[in-house]
């Protein structure tokens, strides 16, 4: 009777807070100063963007506090500068630092809300597709590519151009936000189902999956309870470069006239308004969002790069 | 412990009612996997004709076996022979192409989902690796709970969690481990925990699938004396997939010798080590190294085994077999009782040329 041996006794549990300090996860983030700096610079943005409203010392968005005759003034180290406006304004004498704010508000609303939407599909449409497999898959995938064939701008461009065609720009104008979330959000689910779809094959063939199977699980259960967990570090990966590229889609759209309106700019419109002023000396306009826009794709892509080397077994388990 | 172990099993009396009938039965079981991709890449041009060309693995071809209660039936064979393939198959991960399954008399291979729901309780699987079968993100109480919340969808928070106590401290694992992920365990542990997933539901079946071979050797010992007091505890009935045969002759009280997807010997645990009748079985069986042995008379089979792609006629054997002959070459032998309780599919044990 080697078996009824007393209950094998085990180290004691580390709480969460000491799992998350032991973790490989803060470890390599605490030796990297590029992450951390990228952290750093993303925070301040979510928090300058979400506290636009408080932080801003004017509402762009309100007509009443736009005064015409400061429009084009320089930022605040060129003459002729009014201390008021320390970014300098626009055309039509919006403060630039707070149509920024704002600005950059609209842009990471549509960035993430776009990426929710990606990873909303592609999640469920790559777990269809590479668990129930056979003709399923073979639909789901061929949708994939052809969804994948007519690139994000074009269809952006048809859609956004039939919706301003039937409804008008006014309603366009009213609905830019839902409407550029659900353009770039259907326009990029394929990249998410791909992802996700390749290690659903990884994983199904898996013994604990069969372990479920075995027990009579509904395959909904299968999917979602068993599956999804184990392939969630490749979707944080690419949902961070998703973020950076669903904000220069917007960015490219609104400097296309397709995106947001003049009257409640993201980052793309406000370079596009400041675009037809640049030859006439009044080059902040466009080049300070622009720089915005910049730093805020880099950081996103540097956080998502160091995320990829972290969660990538092969870079530091061999 | 003992009165927690026997309360919440009401179902197990009244399954055993019915005596004489095989818990599982297996009628001419066949399972092809296709090697020829979808539709379009089975078409091929031959003699400028377009043709639809398929080929087949043929993991198993028919196959009969019967498990009565109680016992555990030991299948043995060499790697690929599709000894995996019947458990898989008889736990319904795999659709078989051909035969039935049986259990308790209840033809259970065509079944719905929803139908198959009651005898998905009442047949478990263990797994051979235990450090796959285990969901990496789950926990060993989540682990534990999930298949008795699947199937006793109205029993009480504090019943469930009683249940998985109690099925922890039997197969010895301490009830604080609940709280840990899988991947906090050795394999030996870890495969303690996949047998108590399977026992948590109070199963009579269980089909285990070579569940030592990927454990250490020092703790093997100890699995498999775990599986044998379950045995004896619960009643359970074990179909039991191995290429060890040394735990065969510990484990088993039938044991069935599979080659290329057929059963050629059936045969109680004594009776297949003291008289083994089909050549592959003797050729086997001496195979066994022994410590007596000092000129081990080694029977050698010529060749390799044939592919399940394309299969031999007649016998699956009769390529390698020393007794082979004409008949051996062109009919296909069944499966025949023998006086000492054995069945042996073999042409030349049933005319007598081997002895």
């Amino acid at each position: 009777m080697t078996t009824q041996t007393s209950p094998q006794q085990a180290p004691p549990l580390p709480s969460r807070w000491e799992r998350l300090r032991d973790s490989y996860l803060l470890y390599s983030f605490k030796r990297d100063p590029i992450a951390q700096l990228s952290l750093l610079v993303f925070v301040v943005f979510v928090a300058c963007a979400v506290l636009a409203p408080w932080l801003a010392p004017m509402n762009p968005y309100d007509l009443a506090q736009i005064d015409i005759l400061a429009s084009e003034l320089p930022p605040f180290w060129i003459d002729g500068s009014d201390p008021a406006y320390v970014m300098g304004t626009d055309a039509q004498g919006r403060d630039l630092l707070s149509t920024i704010l704002y600005g950059a508000r609209v842009s990471l609303i549509i960035g993430f809300g776009a990426v929710a939407l990606q990873a909303l599909l592609g999640v469920v449409f790559g777990l269809l597709a590479g668990y129930l497999g056979g003709r399923i898959d073979a639909f789901l995938m061929r949708l994939a590519d052809i969804q994948l064939s007519f690139s994000t701008l074009m269809v952006a461009i048809v859609v956004g151009a039939l919706v301003k065609a039937i409804f008008g720009s006014a309603t366009f104008s009213t609905y830019a936000v839902p409407l550029l979330v659900l353009i770039i959000g259907l326009a990029e689910w394929p990249q998410y189902a791909r992802t996700v779809r390749a290690s659903v094959l990884a994983e199904k063939g898996k013994e604990y999956v069969d372990a479920a199977r075995t027990m009579g699980l509904p395959s909904r259960r299968i999917m979602f309870r068993h599956i999804l967990p184990n392939t969630l570090s490749p979707i944080f990966v690419i949902s961070t470069v998703q973020v950076a590229n669903a904000i220069i889609s917007e960015a490219a759209l609104s400097f296309l006239g397709l995106g947001m309106p003049e009257t409640h700019p993201s980052l793309g419109s406000l370079i596009k308004s400041g675009f037809d002023y640049i030859q006439s000396g009044s080059w902040w306009i466009t080049l300070i969002p622009g720089a915005v826009l910049v730093v805020l794709v880099l950081v996103i892509n540097l956080l998502g790069d160091w995320l990829r080397d972290v969660l990538n077994p092969r870079l530091y388990k061999g | 412990m003992t009165d927690t172990l026997s309360s919440p099993r009401p179902e197990a009396s009244h399954s055993r009612a019915d005596n004489g009938q095989p818990l599982l039965e297996i009628r001419g079981l066949e399972k092809r996997f296709s090697l020829s991709g979808d539709f379009l890449e089975q078409l091929k041009f031959k003699g400028g004709r377009l043709v639809r060309e398929q080929e087949h693995v043929h993991a198993i071809n028919g196959v009969d076996l019967e498990i009565q209660r109680g016992e555990a039936l030991c299948v043995v064979g060499e790697s690929g022979c599709g000894k995996s393939t019947v458990a898989r198959t008889v736990m319904g991960l795999l659709h078989p192409s051909a035969g039935e399954i049986r259990y308790a008399g209840e033809r259970i291979d065509d079944l719905s989902t929803q139908a198959l729901m009651p005898y998905r309780r009442r047949m478990q699987m263990i797994f051979q690796n235990p450090y796959a079968s285990l969901n990496p993100r789950m926990t060993i109480q989540q682990t534990l709970e999930e298949p008795i919340r699947l199937h006793h969808p109205d029993w009480s928070r504090q019943r469930v969690r009683d249940q998985v106590d109690e099925v922890m401290a039997s197969v010895g694992i301490a009830a604080d481990w609940g709280k840990r992920y899988g991947h906090e365990f050795s394999g030996g542990q870890r495969q303690r925990i996949a047998i108590a997933r399977a026992l948590a539901v109070d199963p009579e079946f269980i089909v285990a699938d070579e569940p030592i071979s990927a454990l250490d050797v020092s703790i093997q010992a100890q699995v498999l004396n775990l599986l044998m007091d379950a045995r004896r505890d619960r009643n359970l009935t074990y179909l039991f997939i191995t290429h060890d045969l040394a735990v065969v002759e510990h484990f088993g009280t039938r044991v069935a010798v599979m080659y290329l997807g057929r059963v050629c010997e059936v045969a109680p645990t004594a009776t297949l080590f003291a008289t083994p009748r089909h050549p592959y079985t003797q050729a086997l069986m001496s195979a066994i190294p022994r410590l007596e042995d000092e000129r081990p008379q080694h029977i050698r089979l010529e060749g390799e085994v044939p592919t399940p792609v394309h299969l031999p006629s007649g016998c699956v054997f009769h390529a390698r077999c020393p007794h082979a002959n004409a008949r051996c070459r062109e009919e296909i032998p069944r499966l025949i009782a023998r006086d000492d309780g054995s069945q042996v599919a073999c042409h030349g044990v049933e005319e007598g040329r081997i002895d």
